[in-house]
């Protein structure tokens, strides 16, 4: 038994992008673009770690099984983001109660 | 998978000798440990999220505070470390891939050394940090001291820098144990590609702690870099 067995080229083509997107991001946080600065740092950062979990780790190759077992990870990290969010956000809206 | 049992009878057919005898084939057996290890990587997933969480509610009551600390930390050194740690990563995806097409011991071992000398700069790098975080005094605790406008938020910063680098330098440290681990057998020729499980999931580990910084550089080194006292 062997997994797929991917070309180098495509480690060398997937390095190249995870390369490129850091220089993007370092380069992107030295200009003033407001909240917009967030959105492409996260944005940058999301898609070198799919880059990594797809082909690296092999996942692109794995089981469906292995698809949904990575996907409940970051499901429960967005629930517990979003969930503790949803309180820090709105202290104050209603008034008499915590900033 | 039944109808495979019964065709080989356990102990009368020869079998891959690193096939255990409660898997059907060396295929199964190989999905049923990265299944497994992908298990493990999203209770860590959970594990680094909490701290992710706290970095999130802090800086969301501090952001002005949060760029100013984060200002002072060294973009180039954290640069170099994102950079050491992808290349680190194709290293270590080319150790799995060496084992996987049944490359002789030398390339694997080379490219799972190479993989523990990056490892081993980072922390190198990160050494070399904290010793001028320590020298400047800006470690959380009775002796810190701010020269910014926010202190508080400062402190808040740093205990946040230092809880996440440092559980994410815990898991280097760990990553290359393990690798000398895999290297040790790779050396004695345990790897082809009929079983390359250990290397495989080695590598999924320490794909998974470089992803960790993939969002810890950014969030930790790059918020500050437009920002201006006053």
């Amino acid at each position: 038994m062997s997994g797929h067995v991917a070309p180098k080229s495509m480690y060398y083509a997937v390095f190249a992008a995870l390369i490129v997107g850091t220089g993007l991001t370092v380069a992107v946080a030295f200009v003033d673009l407001g909240a917009l600065n967030n959105v492409l740092m996260l944005g940058i950062a999301c898609t070198k770690a799919l880059l990594v979990i797809l082909f690296f780790m092999h996942v692109r190759w794995g089981t469906r099984l292995t698809w949904v077992v990575v996907a409940s990870g970051f499901v429960w990290l967005l629930i517990l983001f979003g969930i503790t969010m949803t309180d820090y956000l709105t202290r104050g809206w209603v008034e008499g109660t915590l900033k | 998978m039944r109808s495979a049992l019964s065709e080989q009878p356990h102990g009368h057919t020869p079998h891959h000798p690193y096939l255990q005898h409660h898997f059907d084939s060396m295929g199964q057996q190989m999905e049923a440990s990265t299944l497994g290890m992908w298990v493990f990587l999203v209770t860590e997933i959970m594990f680094f999220g909490g701290l992710f969480m706290a970095y999130l509610v802090y800086r969301h009551q501090s952001p002005t505070g949060f760029q100013e600390a984060s200002h002072h930390l060294n973009i180039y050194w954290g640069a170099a470390n994102t950079a050491i740690l992808i290349i680190s990563s194709l290293t270590m995806a080319f150790a799995v891939r060496a084992a996987q097409t049944s490359q002789p011991r030398a390339a694997q071992v080379g490219w799972l050394i190479a993989t523990m000398v990056l490892g081993a700069a980072f922390l190198g790098i990160k050494a070399i940090e904290y010793a001028e975080k320590f020298r400047d005094r800006i470690v959380p605790g009775p002796y810190f001291q701010w020269e910014g406008l926010y202190p508080k938020p400062a402190e808040q910063f740093y205990s946040l820098y230092f809880a996440m680098t440092g559980l994410h330098a815990l898991h280097m440290i760990i990553g290359i144990g393990i690798m000398t681990v895999i290297t040790i057998m790779a050396w004695k020729k345990q790897f082809d590609g009929d079983y390359y499980t250990p290397v495989e999931v080695a590598g999924l580990y320490w794909h998974f702690v470089d992803i960790v910084w993939i969002f810890l550089f950014p969030l930790l080194y790059l918020i500050g870099r437009h920002y201006h006292a006053g």
